[in-house]
């Protein structure tokens, strides 16, 4: 599997007003993406997360290290407009507020700006633009006005205009936090099946553990670095180290470690709360408390 | 009500006024305007009216509409009419209808009136018919980005102004949803926006303005970003999904109009003799 994204020691700070007021947001980050893969990103408020995101899709670009984008090396010194152009192509964001990122009234037309920007033909774009409607399953939306769409429905139209650029690497910042407990699982339902079955490479910044724990892989942030990188079951399980990165554990996860604690013997890495209540009868059943 | 994309005054409708190119319009509707100055006696307008109204009937948008597009300039209408009825005395030596102190009618005076109160309210009815009602907002920057481009080559930013256009015409309703929201978190704090004087009033909104003018610094950057992101990089190697194709009934529609100047020139030029007091 080949790497799309390649990060050796990047760092990034924001510039203040003085020399002295810069702020250090990212110190000396190193991390390989595996193209095709399934990444959450987790950080509190403030670890750096976001700037993360911003210089994966270059709108921001480190102040130090090397950072390699699907092969274009964004950092290199006599780096052109044109090859960060080429560059961004292949990596696209979600955003937050679903609100502050659509561009045109009309939901097909806003689909439509990104392969626009890019000078594809206009028939392929209507192709384009069908296509990516249907996946995210808004087609029947296509004519209506984008304002009149529900956080969750504005959130899949952002995601149909990634698919319809035909992005090979989609970075969701936050995109479920401004959402209802509907709209966030349609929306995340619908991020796994582009990841599961288009091979688009996610890149996920959440505070919701549920989400995260649905994850290949899982990278915590704190402070400016990388504390904890792994599959989503290793890295829950060190709960104690989560909690001191400001994170919360899933449910399940704190429920298990907290019965393990008490003394019973259950596993540590079950996510799916049928599966947890499951494993927690069976632990009792062996102590013989029928239930 | 649809409000967002009906913003304006766009009726919904599948009309065939509806369905031409907006370029077209927007030169139709140019013409039309001068159409409506070329008409100068009474069977000129008389052919104009009968259009208009042909146009209104084809368009299917209800008269009460149309006649609510007029409200607005009724004012306007009611003080030229006034000024001329008493100011226009028509040819030299005609006998006044009424004389009496310091007010003196002609009939050319009452006829004069009639025909430029109509004309205002033809010049209204008719522009709206061809463009307001019928083109959606969106369609019309649209179209004036396709009619003006070849400006582009002498450096006006056509393609700047008419996304400045798109995205105004995006943010109205998000914005308006918003006054909402903070002018109901000013009232829990104990905002009044209904009671006092005008002044008072008018600094009741100041709480609200603020934050909004705020908040939207922070759509506009958020927006810029989203749009960096999507390669946006100006109307530079752009494409379009829709293409605008004019096809034969939008020349029809432009020449329709054009012949109406025609009539209506010759109409003046040959029934003069039968005007009455021109």
């Amino acid at each position: 599997m080949s790497k799309i994204i390649k990060a050796e020691n990047v760092s990034f700070s924001y510039e203040g007003d003085t020399p002295e007021e810069r702020v250090e947001v990212l110190k000396n980050i190193s991390f390989e993406i595996e193209e095709g893969s399934f990444t959450a990103i987790l950080g509190r408020n403030g670890s750096g997360k976001s700037t993360l995101a911003k210089l994966l899709c270059m709108i921001n670009l480190p102040d130090s290290g090397r950072l390699e984008v699907d092969g274009i090396e964004v950092t290199r010194e006599d780096v052109t407009e044109d090859e960060i152009y080429e560059a961004r192509r292949d990596v696209g964001m979600v955003f937050q507020n679903p609100d502050n990122q659509i561009v045109a009234t009309i939901v097909e037309d806003d689909v439509a700006f990104g392969p626009e920007n890019l000078g594809i033909p206009s028939e392929e774009i209507r192709k384009r633009v069908d296509g990516a409607l249907e996946a995210v399953g808004m087609s029947e939306y296509a004519r209506h006005s984008a304002s009149r769409l529900s956080g969750g429905q504005k959130q899949r139209v952002a995601i149909a205009g990634a698919l319809a650029m035909k992005r090979k690497c989609i970075i969701f910042d936050e995109s479920t936090a401004m959402l209802d407990p509907l709209g966030r699982k349609e929306v995340m339902k619908n991020i796994l099946r582009l990841n599961k079955e288009d091979g688009i490479t996610v890149l996920l910044i959440t505070h919701y553990m549920n989400e995260a724990s649905l994850a290949d892989r899982v990278i915590v942030i704190d402070n400016g670095g990388i504390i904890m990188d792994g599959r989503p079951s290793e890295v829950f399980s060190e709960v104690d180290k989560m909690w001191e990165a400001g994170l919360d554990v899933p449910q399940t996860t704190e429920l298990l470690q907290r019965l393990r604690d008490a003394g019973l013997d259950v596993p540590k890495d079950i996510f799916d709360p049928a599966e947890c209540a499951a494993v927690i009868k069976a632990a009792l059943a062996d102590r013989g408390c029928a239930i | 009500m649809n409000f967002d994309v009906a913003f304006g005054q766009y009726c919904e409708g599948d009309s065939i006024l509806h369905r031409l190119d907006p370029r077209a319009k927007i030169i139709m509707s140019l013409l039309y305007i001068v159409d409506v100055f070329l008409a100068k006696n009474v069977f000129a307008f008389a052919l104009l009216t009968s259009f208009t109204v042909a146009m209104a009937v084809l368009s299917r948008i209800k008269p009460r509409i149309l006649l609510r597009g007029l409200k607005p300039v009724i004012f306007i209408m009611i003080f030229t009419g006034v000024i001329n009825v008493f100011w226009y005395r028509g040819a030299e030596g005609a006998k006044p209808l009424v004389d009496w102190w310091i007010f003196t009618i002609y009939p050319a005076g009452i006829l004069n009136a009639v025909l430029i109160v109509l004309r205002v309210v033809l010049l209204i009815a008719g522009t709206s018919l061809i463009l307001t009602y019928t083109t959606t907002p969106l369609a019309l920057t649209d179209g004036l980005e396709r009619l003006l481009s070849p400006l582009a080559k002498i450096k006006v930013p056509v393609h700047e102004f008419s996304l400045m256009m798109t995205i105004a015409l995006r943010f109205i309703p998000t914005l308006i949803e918003e006054t909402g929201k903070i002018m109901d978190a000013q009232k829990a704090r104990g905002a009044s926006f209904s009671e006092g004087s005008l002044v008072k009033r008018a600094k009741a909104l100041i709480p609200v303005l603020v934050p909004l003018f705020a908040s939207s610094f922070r759509r506009a950057d958020e927006l810029a970003v989203a749009m960096e992101c999507r390669c946006y990089r100006g109307g530079k190697g752009r494409t379009r999904m829709n293409v605008l194709k004019a096809t034969f009934k939008d020349f029809a529609g432009v020449i329709v109009i054009i012949l109406l100047g025609v009539s209506l020139v010759l109409l003046n030029k040959y029934t003069d003799a039968f005007a009455l007091g021109f």
